[in-house]
């Protein structure tokens, strides 16, 4: 299993330097990829965007969205971003495309929520009919969102949650799979969140950025990663669950919290 | 710290114990709306596992409950007109009114200030709510939980009986108005337990429904008095019930939680429900504790938990609900093979799990199946099928999609009857024209992702596929005629080439498929194109003949079950010897269901409900499945997707292929 880390794109009070110099260091440092996650109203940073930044200032690490929401954005248009990035990175971007869960984004997005698996799945299959090469994964928990993944993508995006949740759905992914004819197995991706240094300062982010789901949000704090011996147990589960690509995500946006993710690992 | 609890069942009663043990300063008051001894109801169930963990929890509890148990380690089945037992399976009962009883003194004991006769109105006020006030509680109704409350399974109705019954008895009752069931056990040394459950059809066929309490007791007690001994029923307002299932998307909001029924409910066919509530009190207090009395963090914890726990008993005792709604359709299965089913209903004891409580039984079953006295587990036993004979359920070799014509290919690399070439073994040949899915690129890049340069497609119906797929032109009469050709001719060539069983695809929206389905004909007539192909490779083929059929097209204005059941009829009436069970794809923007095993309950309704012989896949990964799945009659024939074997990895770890290969094999 490879093991990839999170842009700070969402935590409150990383700017354009902090990013780019997180995105230098991990790219010199043992972590395959870099993940971004897509919001349109939050304060944070444009997937596309971000990835674009860096991949200009790496030179071997992955980039990942993990996941950008496809519907929100114009077909045409995001398959253009997509090939953009695959070209500009040098062969290193993976599309994650999923549906989000947020009906706020698409109103301020100006999308209708209605018809948007429709519309995700015109995308994918844009997107796999014209752009030979590009990675792409699909993410989401429903019925439909593994079929999806199975007829069109590379692998399955996972959106987090203990190892037992993940090998569920990775179960569910693989008899997807299997169900839609594909030879051979799909890549699995999870994800997880971790604070090592101010645990209340991570704890508020992330019941800020969930707290559209109600009582949910604190579900998700729950599972906040908030040591190096918590990050180990939460990796080995993901690697006896079969995960291929796990992308740990910080809730602080702090060098510091890189350098002791990376320790954590060594 | 105060706590208020409102409901004054097990679940309420036990943790106000075990909150007024782990800290006697804490103020817990119970609210409870009806007299101490008031009592619906008769005996509770508890497994061995449960009772465990009460141990763990409060010794004194436990000492007391279990000291007025009735035990039984035995399941009997009355079928037709024998007598099936299981053993090994232990589980202990106890009057309902007994228990409340105990746990009420064991509060007042501990200081639990206990209230009965109180109404509650609104949200109390307290630093912790506790709604344990059952399925339809009124305070998950004052906040936002997200509430699911559906009916589940069949009618029911609870007696009690001065017959003593001395194990956990099953008793199926066949009548002219339908077959009715009996779940009964003792409870103490006086009473047992006695549910009758029917069919809601069957409940109104025999008129229950329009008799008062006391003509339904009548009704019960006469239909079962073989198995009462002449015993009596007694009600307690025993009506007649829909079981609700109840579930929340959280069990929290700020200071008040639900445990119990409140919380979720597991449909009385499999005994948990007053397990799940107490267990619930215990991980809730635990919560509480190990988080210092924080209430915010321990109510995540609880619910993280229990959540993944009530889960799956809420899952299993769906299936158990669902199986004695159908169990109608199971009458035609041998005693041994109904008891089978009966046990592995709810997916919780399987061929193996049986083997280890009671290897008698499955050597049992085993024997049946296998057909000597001594047989090797069901998936081994041999199966003669239209002529042919498997040497057991799982050893075939299943080919990919064969195309009967080069217009007929899904992708370039599919290949042609002409070009294929047969493997060693027992040949399951997949014939197929992809019809409106062909074009396409090869699977390994993608599904459904047409070729730049493809070929005409045909179908029932001039609409493409997918996204960017290709428009199929309508297939006319000449057409159809050159296609049912072109599957005689295929099945000519295939029986050249020494396949043992010919399968048709009709599944998954190609060519034949598209034929039988409304969402993609528009024609009243749709069994019509497929029968007549079907009917023409009948006459020239002359073993095993096997038809792959989506079941179910998992679409709002698709065919259901009920109509795919109907098609696997009219399939075996054409003279399929088999029917290969899928569901989907259809079309593509379908809903499907995925998960281990997910076409397992629509086998076993294709063979129970159109009494055709089946084939499965679904993602079946263990032994274990295909034993279960053969032995209890869900299935004739299985396909497992066995997962890497660790000899492999050890092979490509090592670089010595050779080695680990004489090893497998020696």
């Amino acid at each position: 299993m490879r093991i990839g880390v999170g842009l700070p794109t969402m935590t409150p009070g990383a700017d354009g330097a902090l990013v780019l110099e997180w995105a230098r260091r991990a790219d010199a440092g043992p972590f395959s990829s870099l993940g971004v996650l897509d919001r349109v109203v939050y304060d944070s940073f444009e997937p596309f965007a971000a990835l674009a930044a860096a991949a200009g200032a790496t030179e071997r690490i992955r980039l990942a969205t993990m996941i950008a929401i496809g519907p929100l954005r114009p077909t045409a248009l995001l398959a253009k971003q997509a090939a953009s990035l695959h070209s500009l990175s040098g062969g290193r971007f993976t599309l994650g495309l999923a549906l989000g869960a947020r009906a706020d984004d698409y109103e301020a997005a100006a999308v209708d929520m209605r018809g948007r698996g429709r519309k995700l799945t015109e995308q994918l299959a844009l997107i796999r009919g014209d752009l030979d090469g590009l990675e792409v994964l699909v993410g989401g928990g429903s019925g439909p969102a593994y079929a999806r993944m199975a007829r069109y993508a590379d692998g399955y995006a996972h959106g987090g949650g203990p190892p037992r949740a993940f090998a569920s759905a990775a179960s569910r992914a693989v008899a997807a799979w299997n169900d839609l004819g594909r030879p051979g197995q799909p890549l699995l991706w999870g994800q997880g969140y971790f604070t090592f240094g101010d645990v209340e300062r991570g704890n508020d982010y992330l019941r800020d950025y969930y707290a559209f789901t109600g009582p949910f949000a604190e579900r998700i704090v729950a599972t906040n990663l908030a040591s190096a011996r918590a990050i180990k147990d939460f990796i080995r589960g993901y690697e006896e669950a079969g995960c291929d690509e796990l992308v740990l995500f910080p809730t602080v946006a702090d060098l510091s919290e890189l350098e002791r993710l990376e320790d954590a690992l060594s | 710290m105060k706590v208020v609890v409102v409901g004054g069942g097990p679940a309420g009663l036990y943790l106000a114990i075990l909150l007024r043990k782990a800290d006697p300063g804490i103020d817990v008051t119970v609210l409870e709306r009806n007299a101490p001894d008031a009592t619906f109801g008769f005996g509770v169930v508890f497994s061995e596992e449960t009772l465990g963990s009460l141990r763990d929890a409060d010794p004194e509890t436990h000492l007391a409950i279990t000291d007025t148990f009735a035990r039984w380690n035995r399941v009997d089945i009355r079928y037709r007109d024998g007598l099936l037992r299981s053993r090994g399976h232990s589980f202990s009962a106890i009057a309902r009114k007994r228990l409340l009883e105990l746990l009420q003194e064991r509060c007042y004991a501990l200081g639990a200030d206990l209230r009965f006769g109180v109404e509650v109105d609104s949200v109390p006020d307290a630093d912790l709510v506790v709604a344990a006030d059952g399925a339809n509680s009124f305070i998950r109704r004052q906040r936002e939980f997200g509430t699911v409350v559906r009916p589940e399974g069949s009618k029911y109705v609870w007696f009690g009986t001065d017959h003593i019954f001395d194990a956990f008895t099953f008793v199926f009752r066949e009548t002219e108005h339908g077959l009715f069931n009996v779940h009964a056990y003792p409870y103490d040394e006086h009473m047992s337990t006695f549910i009758v459950e029917c069919p809601e059809p069957v409940w109104r066929r025999a008129g229950l429904d329009a008799m008062d309490e006391e003509e339904s007791r009548a009704f019960c007690e006469q239909l079962f008095a073989n198995d009462l001994r002449g015993r009596e029923l007694f009600t307690n307002r025993s009506v007649w019930l829909d079981f609700p299932k109840v579930t929340n998307r959280v069990w929290h909001d700020s200071e008040v939680v639900l445990v119990g029924d409140a919380a979720h409910t597991a449909h009385f066919s499999i005994g948990s429900g007053t397990k799940l509530a107490m267990e619930d009190s215990i991980a809730l207090v635990q919560g509480l504790v190990t988080r210092g009395w924080d209430v915010d963090a321990a109510l995540v914890d609880y619910e993280l938990e229990r959540g993944p726990a009530v889960e799956r008993t809420q899952a299993a005792a769906s299936e158990s609900a669902v199986y004695f709604r159908r169990v109608g359709s199971y009458t035609q299965l041998e005693p041994v093979q109904f008891a089978f089913n009966l046990l592995t209903r709810s997916g919780r004891i399987t061929h193996a799990s049986l083997s280890i409580r009671d290897p008698n039984f499955t050597r049992a079953m085993d024997s049946w199946i296998g057909g000597a006295e001594l047989s090797p587990p069901p998936m081994f036993a041999p199966l003669e099928l239209g002529g042919v004979r498997f040497p057991d359920r799982v050893t075939f070799s299943l080919s990919g999609f064969v195309a009967v014509s080069p217009e007929g290919r899904v992708s370039p690399d599919t290949p042609t009857i002409d070009e294929w070439a047969p493997p060693d073994g027992l040949i399951v040949l997949r014939l197929g024209h992809a019809g409106r899915r062909g074009g396409c690129r090869p699977r390994s890049e993608g599904v459904d992702v047409p070729l730049r340069d493809g070929w005409p497609l045909v179908s029932a119906s001039a609409l493409p596929y997918g996204p960017f797929s290709a428009v199929p032109s309508v297939l006319d009469e000449p057409g159809m005629a050159a296609v049912r050709d072109s599957f005689v001719r295929a099945a000519r060539r295939a029986d050249e080439l020494g396949v043992a069983v010919l399968e048709l695809d009709l599944a998954h929206g190609y060519l034949l498929a598209s034929f039988l389905s409304p969402l993609t004909n528009p024609d009243d007539d749709r069994l019509r194109f497929p029968l007549g192909v079907v009917a023409a490779v009948r006459e020239a083929w002359p073993r095993c003949l096997a038809a792959r059929l989506s079941v179910t097209d998992w679409h709002p204005r698709g065919n259901t079950v009920e109509e795919g059941i109907a098609i696997a009829r009219a399939l075996s009436e054409a003279g399929v010897d088999l029917i290969h069970v899928e569901a989907g794809q259809t079309v593509h923007d379908d809903r499907p269901e995925y998960r281990r095993g997910f076409l397992t309950s629509l086998s076993d309704r294709v063979r129970n409900e159109a009494q055709a012989a089946t084939l499965v896949g679904g993602h079946l990964t263990t032994a274990d499945e295909a034993n279960t799945i053969v032995g209890a009659g869900r299935a004739d024939l299985v396909v497992l997707d066995l997962p890497p074997s660790p000899l492999d990895v050890e092979r490509s770890e090592a670089g010595n292929g050779l080695l680990n290969r004489e090893v497998a094999r020696s």
